[in-house]
């Protein structure tokens, strides 16, 4: 096996996306430059991506949420911007990932619709007059203990 | 601060609320960077060592192929590590060859074998929806220890 130096260690990197009707991934790495202090901030087609010190970073993301706190988005990333394993300049295409974002992307509008209106109730959610979300599997009612003794001595019988 | 598994494990939208909501998300970043930044233990490019897939007998059997495996020692420590998880279960995002799909098998078994909060629901596709979504991720999230909007 080849001998592995890593770059970046101790540090985190995190992805920045953008979903706004007022603000480009320009504008917020223009401003996220200015508020940035010891962060290494790359410039992309949906956002950021920052890397730095774990204290930094979370500083910085703070300040970034306040720009746009519906529409901006953060997310860990494992690998540091640039990495060759993964850049697309040596790779040749969108980099693995990339459909993911692109997917969770187009659903990123109902979930700003879901925070505005979060924000607009206040701290304390209305109660909804269904359950908040059905749950995923379907939950059938539980067979009755007296149902059942029917069945069993039916069938014994 | 709770540590909540989510699962996409590569999903930004879990990932963004949980955070958002003051608790820490556990994805796979965390586990792809704890490799990307441990040296001696790689040789680009590639972030499987052969340590791994016995690392992964931990999680899955022998007879499990050894890609599972691989995947599994990535995952199994954060599942080990999570307090809480939130699961979408209809994400067509989370697709792959057979090694990806059968792991993804085995972190929702492995996540709801564990005795802890855990809540499915799935991605919106209206803004109705989208408002429950958000609505039971912050009524879960703030349910669970010392939590709350940051």
């Amino acid at each position: 096996m080849a001998d592995y130096t890593p770059d970046y260690v101790g540090t985190v990197t995190k992805y920045v996306f953008v979903e706004s009707p007022t603000m480009t991934a320009g504008e917020l790495a223009l401003r996220a430059y200015e508020a940035s202090e010891g962060v290494l901030i790359k410039e992309t087609c949906f956002g950021l991506q920052v890397t730095g010190e774990p204290e930094a970073v979370e500083k910085l993301i703070e300040e970034i949420r306040t720009f746009d706190p519906v529409h901006i988005f953060v997310k860990d990333r494992g690998f540091p911007p640039g990495d060759p394993r993964r850049c697309r300049a040596n790779l040749g295409g969108a980099r693995p990932g990339y459909l993911g974002h692109e997917r969770e992307f187009r659903v990123l509008r109902y979930i700003t619709r879901g925070l505005e209106e979060l924000d607009r109730r206040g701290e304390e959610p209305e109660e909804p007059e269904k359950p908040a979300v059905p749950p995923a599997r379907g939950k059938r009612p539980l067979l009755d203990i007296k149902r059942l003794q029917e069945l069993i001595e039916t069938e014994e019988s | 601060m709770a540590k909540v598994f989510i699962y996409p494990a590569t999903s930004l939208i879990l990932s963004d609320l949980v955070a958002r909501f003051g608790h820490k998300p556990l994805g796979a970043a965390l586990g792809i960077r704890e490799r990307i930044q441990t040296a001696g233990v790689d040789s680009p490019p590639l972030q499987i060592t052969p340590e791994d897939p016995k690392r992964g007998l931990k999680y899955a059997a022998v007879e499990v192929p050894s890609g599972v495996r691989g995947r599994m020692a990535i995952y199994g420590p954060l599942i080990e590590e999570a307090e809480a998880a939130i699961i979408v279960t209809d994400a067509d995002l989370a697709f792959g060859c057979m090694g990806c799909a059968r792991t993804d098998e085995l972190i929702l078994f492995s996540l709801r074998q564990k005795d802890m909060p855990i809540l499915e629901l799935k991605y919106p596709t209206t803004d109705e929806e989208g408002i429950e979504f958000v609505a039971a991720v912050r009524k879960f999230l703030t349910s669970l220890p010392k939590g709350g909007e940051s």
